[in-house]
C-alpha cells in the first residue's frame, strides 16, 4: 500500500516543473522596465491610504470555525461509510445519533445569528 | 521477449502499455511512473487550451454573437495559442512592497494542487494512475491545499482588494467544502470503499440514478468550488476587480487562470466517475479503449453543462451565498446522508440493484421536494411579515392573497 503512494511523491516533483516551465520561459522572454508608477498598488486610480494589512472582520473567523466543526464531522463519518457494508442496522441509529447531534449544533450557530454576514 | 510490433500496438490497443514495457524491456516502475505522470500533466495543460477555446465559443453562442473566428481559421481554433503567447511575452509587473516569498509561491501552489487530484482517476479499467485504497478523501484532502495558495495571493500582493477578495474566496471556498465532502459520503456509503475505481466498479445502476439529490448536491458545491457562475463573485470584473490575483500579470495570472480550467475538468471527470459511471458502458471491459471513450464523452457532457450554467445563470451575492450553504444545502446534505443509512440496512441484502435504486430515487426525490416545500413556506412566511410591516391596515389572512384584499378597496 505504500508503494502506491511514491507514484503520489513521483507526481508532487513532477508536477512543480509544469508551472515552473512556462513562468520560466516568461521570465526569460518577457521586458523589465519596472518604475515606481507602475508597481504601485492598484486601487482603480486613487491612492492608497492607511495600511494594507488591514484588521479583518470577525465574521471570516466564525465561518471558518463552523467550518472547522463539520469538517472534523465528516472526517468522523468517512470510515463509517467506507466500511458501511459489514455494519448491522444498530450503526445506523449510531450515525443518526451523531449527525442529529451535529444538526443540533448547526441549529445552535443558526439562532445564536452566527451565520449572517453583517 | 523480443520487442514485436505487432505485440506493441495491440498492447496500445488494449491500453496495457506498461506491463508490455516491463516484460519486454524490464524498464524499473518508476520510469513507467514518471512517463505516465508526464503524458497526464502534458494532456491536461494542452486540454486547457482546448477547454478556453470551447467555453468562449459556447459562452458567445449562448450570448447570441459568434466567438472567436478570426485566428487559425473559421472557427478561431488557435485563439487560445494566441493567448498564451501573449501572456508569456508579458512583464511581470510586481507591486512596491509584496511580500516575495508569498507572492511568487502561489501561482505554483495552486497549479500543484489541481495537477495532483488527477493521480486517481480511472480513465479506463486498469488504467489509473495509483488506485489508493482512500482516493476520495485524498482528492478531498489535496483540493484544500488550493484555499491555502488563494491566501498566500492575496496576502502576499500588498494590495487591500486583494486581501479582501481572498478572505471572501477563503469564506466561499472553505464553506462549500462541507456539503461537498458530506454528499460525496453517500457514493462511498453504496460502494463500500472510497476507492475510484472501486466505486466505478460497484455502478451497475449510475449513483446518479440511485441517488439524484447527492449529485445535485455535489455538482452546486463543486461550481461553488470552483468559483464558477453563479458563484463567481471572487473574480467578476464589476466586483471586486479581480479578487486575489488583481496584482498579478502575465504567466503568473496565466497559472491562476489555467489552474481554474483544470480544476473545472476535474470537477466534471469527478462527478462522472463517481454519480455517471466512469468508463462504464457497453463493451467497456473487455476493449479499454471503449471505456477511454465513453469517459471522455461524459466528462465532455458534465463540462458542456457547467459552461452552460455559466452562460445562464446571474450571479448571486455573498450573503445569499454563504446563507444558501449553511441553512439549507448543509441540513439537507446531513438528512439525506440519515436517510440513504437508514434505508440501505432497512432492505434486505439480497434486494437486486435496481430494487434498491428504486426505492432511493424515491427517497431523494421525497427529500428533495420535502426540503424545497419547507423553504418555500418559511419564505412565504418571510414575505407575509415584510408585506404587514409595509402596510399596517391590511392584516394579512392565512391562506388569502393581497389581491383579494384590494379588490374590494378598489370597488369603493
Amino acid at each position: 500500500m505504500l508503494s502506491d503512494w511514491q507514484f503520489i511523491l513521483l507526481f508532487s516533483v513532477i508536477a512543480l516543473v509544469f508551472p515552473g516551465a512556462p513562468i520560466l520561459i516568461a521570465q526569460l522572454i518577457n521586458p523589465k522596465k519596472p518604475n515606481p508608477i507602475k508597481q504601485s498598488t492598484y486601487e482603480c486610480g486613487v491612492e492608497t491610504v492607511g495600511d494594507t494589512w488591514i484588521q479583518f472582520k470577525v465574521q471570516y473567523y466564525i465561518f471558518a470555525l463552523v467550518f472547522v466543526v463539520f469538517d472534523v464531522e465528516a472526517v468522523f463519518l468517512f470510515p463509517i461509510a467506507a466500511a458501511f457494508n459489514q455494519l448491522a442496522l444498530f450503526a445506523v441509529m449510531e450515525i443518526i445519533l451523531f449527525v442529529v447531534i451535529l444538526l443540533v449544533a448547526l441549529g445552535y450557530v443558526w439562532r445564536k445569528g452566527a451565520l449572517e454576514w453583517f | 521477449m523480443s520487442f514485436d510490433v505487432i505485440d506493441f500496438l495491440e498492447s496500445l490497443f488494449k491500453l496495457t502499455v506498461a506491463d508490455y514495457l516491463r516484460q519486454v524491456f524490464g524498464v524499473p516502475e518508476w520510469i513507467i511512473d514518471v512517463v505516465q505522470i508526464f503524458i497526464l500533466a502534458t494532456f491536461l495543460l494542452l486540454n486547457v487550451l482546448i477547454l478556453i477555446w470551447l467555453e468562449r465559443k459556447l459562452i458567445s453562442r449562448f450570448q447570441d454573437r459568434i466567438g472567436p473566428n478570426r485566428v487559425g481559421g473559421r472557427y478561431g481554433l488557435l485563439q487560445s495559442v494566441a493567448d498564451a503567447l501573449k501572456m508569456l511575452t508579458k512583464e511581470f509587473i510586481t507591486p512596491s512592497g509584496a511580500d516575495r516569498i508569498a507572492y511568487n509561491l502561489a501561482p505554483f501552489i495552486i497549479v500543484v494542487s489541481a495537477l495532483l487530484m488527477w493521480a486517481v482517476i480511472p480513465f479506463a479499467p486498469g488504467v489509473v494512475g495509483t488506485d489508493l485504497n482512500v482516493g476520495l478523501f485524498y482528492i478531498l484532502a489535496v483540493s484544500s491545499i488550493s484555499v491555502v495558495a488563494l491566501l498566500l495571493a492575496g496576502w502576499g500582493s500588498n494590495n487591500k482588494y486583494a486581501l479582501l477578495g481572498a478572505f471572501r474566496s477563503v469564506a466561499q471556498l472553505v464553506s462549500y467544502e462541507v456539503p461537498m465532502v458530506l454528499a460525496l459520503l453517500i457514493p462511498i456509503m453504496l460502494a463500500g470503499s472510497m476507492s475510484l475505481q472501486r466505486i466505478v466498479y460497484a455502478q451497475e445502476v449510475w449513483y446518479i440514478l440511485v441517488v439524484p439529490l447527492s449529485a445535485i448536491i455535489f455538482l452546486i458545491s463543486a461550481l461553488a468550488e470552483l468559483g464558477r457562475t453563479p458563484f463567481d463573485l471572487l473574480e467578476a470584473e464589476s466586483e471586486i476587480v479581480a479578487g486575489y490575483h488583481i496584482e498579478y500579470s502575465g504567466m503568473k495570472w496565466g497559472m491562476f487562470m489555467m489552474s481554474e480550467f483544470i480544476n473545472a475538468f476535474f470537477m466534471s471527470a469527478l462527478f462522472t466517475t463517481i454519480y455517471l459511471g466512469g468508463w462504464r458502458g457497453p463493451g467497456a471491459v473487455e476493449y479499454p479503449l471503449l471505456g477511454l471513450v465513453y469517459f471522455s464523452i461524459k466528462t465532455f457532457l458534465i463540462l458542456f453543462v457547467l459552461i452552460w450554467i455559466r452562460g445562464t445563470f446571474p450571479r448571486v451575492r455573498i450573503d445569499q451565498l454563504l446563507n444558501f450553504n449553511w441553512k439549507f444545502l448543509v441540513p439537507i446534505t446531513l438528512v439525506l446522508i440519515m436517510a440513504v443509512a437508514l434505508i440501505v440496512k432497512l432492505l434486505p441484502d439480497d434486494v437486486s440493484s435496481w430494487v434498491l435504486a428504486a426505492v432511493l430515487f424515491m427517497a431523494n426525490l421525497a427529500i428533495g421536494l420535502g426540503a424545497l416545500e419547507i423553504f418555500r413556506r418559511s419564505a412565504h412566511r418571510q414575505r407575509q411579515a415584510v408585506e404587514a410591516a409595509r402596510n399596517p391596515g391590511t392584516a394579512p389572512v392565512a391562506g388569502t392573497s393581497p389581491e383579494a384584499h384590494s379588490a374590494p378597496a378598489s370597488a369603493h
